[in-house]
């Protein structure tokens, strides 16, 4: 830089995301295969590693959703264990790394550290945690504790969840293992592992029995969007998985990120901001364009819409046709709500002035029920050619709207092949995606720093 | 003439081998090999290779100790271990026919999560998993989770009444654990996919069925997030040496493991599981009952015993075993297991005093002297763990109950 070259264009992280139990994933394309059998895993795995892909992600959920106290039945219903299947994804991929989403109010901290240890060790250095909380009772009814924890504490036991696991991963520190035959001196030190933690959360001590795993610890993910959520992704993260697809909201997401490391002794370049994307390839922009449209209704069915609506109005509105006119009726107000088991559903929104304003849209655009949530729910993010939707990654990088992206295919196990045969070789071409794997672990690869023994990235701070 | 009875054989896998020795074994691997992905796919390979029915991979949470003691300082033996769900989903997909059975505790976990840890791996091996479900209470266990307080267990105060309530109350729980674990397998009938475009469902909601289980340590709703897995009901296999667990196993097992110390112990045994399996309802299901061994085997048996012996100085104090101990050749092993057998055992679980040198002898040794006595399979017979034990793959409970 200082003699006249130019700076090297920061390098694009891409991530694959096994399609969801959401809308988004069309189960009724022919194309589209089991959500459950292994071998969907298996290829969805080895399609992001043939691409040179960062990472796999899954999500969770721990209770199938319902809608008018009925199983929701419109979209993919069921998901395989995470930890399982990453662990066998582990024995049939070699570099890509293996993140999961793991719960931190059903869950305690000695189990998933094992958990995660050991699939570290198990990946050689592979393991990656989206840490997220859920505090509601219907989902606590398949759980020991229930619904025990009160929706403002979540993100207090969240971080006091991460703590203990750092505590726990951070108890050996790589050196404990002799290994010595001759001598009989399995152990250097007798006592490894040794740790206790009590907080307002957790009454723990003991010695952890997962010698350390090669990265130190699972690379950590955080995924909320609230102020708490992106102060804890400054201070503990090193990925946010965001969800803000525009350019211009995410250089300011970005922003306020990066922009609160600073206090905590925290290099910028320590955390990766990578929002999830959908996107529609075809030959021609004008091509993806309409099938982009084609999806779009696959994904909103005329039943998909009515259950939608009903989540802002929060009552039956089975007798609605959806390709009529919004019902005259107005939302519910009531404190019960309509659709559990979705994180999303009413949170922070007001029903009667979103319904006013979907009835004005509407009216002005002439659209039914089905126009209208084909309308107001996401488009994909990225629509168009190869070398259309190659140009937009990058450029979404190099202004700092993001440091990569995590791809959610819309279709299961093979969506991702087109983007990996056609959109990769042209970011390869511009020299901003690797062309082979630059280290083992995980972390090498997000270009995050290795951590030394026994070393949190808060001691690296202080 | 008919078919001989066949003996069914597993082997347990641990640490370096079953005798605190067995590290230091000039074969051995080298320590921090003990965790990695390598020497467990190779152990279970050589498994398969050997025909054998299935592996089980020890566990526990806290750091291992000698027998059920508080944490012991000692540095000469193996410390440490990895999770066994997930060393058997590593090895899951790059196996082909053995049954993969790791051990998971019963007393801290979540029945929900053990239920789709079990699903998913049945779906990672197609159909070949299994899990041993294990009662914790160990010196220092309930600390790690620090959730409840209960009675350790130790070998003084095994006797004592407060200790005896524990244990029955651990087993009820237990008992509990699997039953809702069980269920949970069952909850979503094996076609409630139906993909059906024409009304836009993905699922049949009238397959999928609550569970609603109500129990004295906690309550599930379900149904499971995860479908039925391909065996329907993965194996659930369970090591007893006394009255309580025996009727554990009876109640909930579909493998009871044991350890009689003769060949005249087994009458006794086997009769108590099966009246407990019929007070249980479940006289007419089909419950395995296997013996165990760890066994030191060579060629030559007086190379077995000095083998052990060497061992044995090399750890600094005879080794001893709630199963029984077995040096000597694997041809006399062969008998004797044909022996036991006779006296009323379906198979063994056999652990391998050190690695690989026993597990070798095991399936190189062992098997085809079985093998010779018609006694032991030449080719795997079936591609599912239940098929290999001879289980149907069951009905579901919620579709018979509707039936009936």
């Amino acid at each position: 830089m200082s003699q006249g070259t130019h700076t090297p264009p920061k390098q694009v992280h891409l991530a694959a995301h096994f399609p969801g139990v959401n809308n988004t994933t069309v189960w009724s394309d022919p194309r589209s295969g089991s959500h459950i059998e292994f071998d969907s895993f298996r290829r969805f795995a080895q399609t992001a590693e043939r691409a040179g892909f960062d990472f796999l992600f899954l999500a969770e959920g721990l209770r199938l959703r319902e809608q008018n106290g009925l199983i929701y039945d419109l979209d993919v219903v069921g998901r395989p264990d995470t930890f399982t299947v990453l662990a066998a994804l582990a024995a049939v991929t070699e570099h890509l790394g293996l993140a999961g989403t793991i719960n931190s109010t059903f869950n305690e901290p000695y189990e998933v550290a094992r958990q995660f240890a050991t699939l570290d060790h198990l990946s050689d250095g592979r393991a990656a945690w989206n840490v997220v909380t859920s505090w509601d009772a219907f989902t606590g009814e398949n759980f020991r504790r229930a619904g025990y924890l009160p929706q403002d504490q979540r993100y207090e036991r969240a971080r006091s969840f991460l703590h203990a696991t750092r505590t726990l991963f951070d108890s050996w520190h790589g050196d404990e293992i002799a290994g010595d035959k001759a001598s009989g001196t399995f152990l250097a030190e007798p006592r490894p592992g040794a740790f206790s933690i009590h907080d307002a959360f957790f009454d723990i001590e003991g010695q952890f029995n997962v010698p350390r795993s090669p990265q130190g610890r699972p690379v950590i993910f955080q995924a909320g969007d609230s102020d708490e959520g992106r102060e804890f992704a400054a201070a503990e993260a090193d990925a946010i998985f965001s969800r803000h697809g525009t350019k211009d909201a995410g250089q300011a997401f970005y922003a306020d990120v990066k922009g609160r490391m600073a206090k905590y002794g925290r290099d910028r370049d320590q955390l990766k901001v990578l929002p999830a994307a959908t996107f529609v390839l075809a030959d021609t922009d004008a091509e993806a364009n309409e099938l982009a449209d084609v999806i779009r209704h696959q994904q909103v069915s005329g039943q998909t819409a009515i259950r939608f609506l009903e989540q802002v109005w929060n009552r039956d509105l089975s007798g609605y046709d959806p390709d009529g006119p919004l019902p005259e009726i107005d939302p519910d107000l009531g404190e019960h709500t309509i659709a559990r088991g979705r994180a999303s559903v009413r949170m922070n929104r007001d029903p009667l002035a979103v319904a006013n304003e979907y009835r004005a849209l509407a009216e002005a655009k002439g659209y039914s029920i089905r126009e209208l949530i084909i309308n107001v729910t996401s488009r994909q993010n990225f629509i168009g050619s190869p070398r259309t939707i190659a140009e937009t990654i990058n450029d979404y990088v190099q202004a700092d709207a993001s440091d990569g992206f995590i791809l959610v295919p819309h279709i299961t196990p093979d969506g991702l092949g087109e983007f990996a045969d056609k959109v990769v070789p042209l970011l390869q071409e511009k020299g901003v995606f690797r062309t082979e794997y630059e280290g083992t672990t995980l972390r090498d690869n997000l270009g995050l720093r290795p951590l030394a023994a026994g070393e949190s990235s808060e001691e690296v701070a202080a | 003439m008919a078919a001989r009875p066949q003996i069914h054989l597993a082997v347990a896998l641990d640490g370096a081998g079953w005798h605190p020795a067995a590290w230091r074994e000039p074969d051995a691997a080298a320590a921090t090999e003990l965790f990695g992905a390598r020497y467990w796919l190779d152990q279970v390979r050589r498994a398969e290779a050997g025909l054998l029915d299935f592996v089980t991979i020890e566990d526990g949470f806290p750091l291992q100790t000698e027998g059920f003691a508080a944490p012991d300082a000692r540095t000469d033996r193996v410390r440490g271990r990895l999770d066994a769900s997930l060393i058997a989903a590593r090895v899951a997909p790059v196996t082909s026919h053995i049954g993969i059975v790791p051990t998971v505790t019963t007393t801290h976990t979540e029945p929900f999560h053990v239920s789709k840890t079990i699903a998913t791996l049945d779906y990672a091996s197609t159909g070949r998993a299994g899990w041993r479900a294990q009662v914790g209470g160990r010196a220092g266990e309930s600390a790690l989770f620090g959730r409840r307080e209960l009675a350790e267990l130790s070998l003084e105060k095994l006797n004592t009444p407060e200790v005896q309530a524990q244990i029955a109350e651990s087993f009820d729980e237990a008992a509990d654990h699997v039953e809702v674990v069980r269920r949970l397998w069952d909850s979503w009938e094996d076609d409630a996919e139906i993909r059906d475009a024409a009304t836009g469902r993905f699922v049949d909601r009238e397959k999928l069925h609550y569970i609603d289980f109500s129990g004295r340590q906690f309550s599930v709703r379900g149904p499971s997030i995860t479908p039925r897995p391909p065996q329907g009901q993965p194996l659930v296999v369970a090591l007893a040496h006394q009255s309580i667990p025996y009727r554990f196993a009876a109640r909930s097992a579909d493998v009871a493991l044991i350890t009689p110390q003769d060949v005249d112990a087994i009458a006794g045994i086997v009769a108590e599981i099966r009246a407990d399996q019929a007070e249980a309802g479940r006289a007419e299901e089909r419950l395995l009952i296997f013996g165990e061994f760890v066994v030191f085997l060579d060629e030559n048996p007086a190379v077995a015993i000095e083998r052990k012996e060497r061992l044995d100085e090399a750890a600094g104090e005879p080794y001893f075993s709630d199963a029984p101990v077995f040096a000597g050749s694997p041809g006399a092993l062969a008998d004797q297991l044909a022996e036991w057998a006779r006296a009323g055992l379906d198979g063994f679980r056999l652990r391998p005093a050190t690695v690989p040198h026993d597990l070798e002898a095991i399936t190189s040794g062992l098997v085809p002297q079985l093998q010779d006595r018609h006694l032991f399979r030449r080719e795997y017979e079936a591609d599912t763990l239940r098929g290999l034990l001879g289980f149907e793959r069951p009905a579901n409970r919620y579709v018979t109950a509707i039936a009936a």
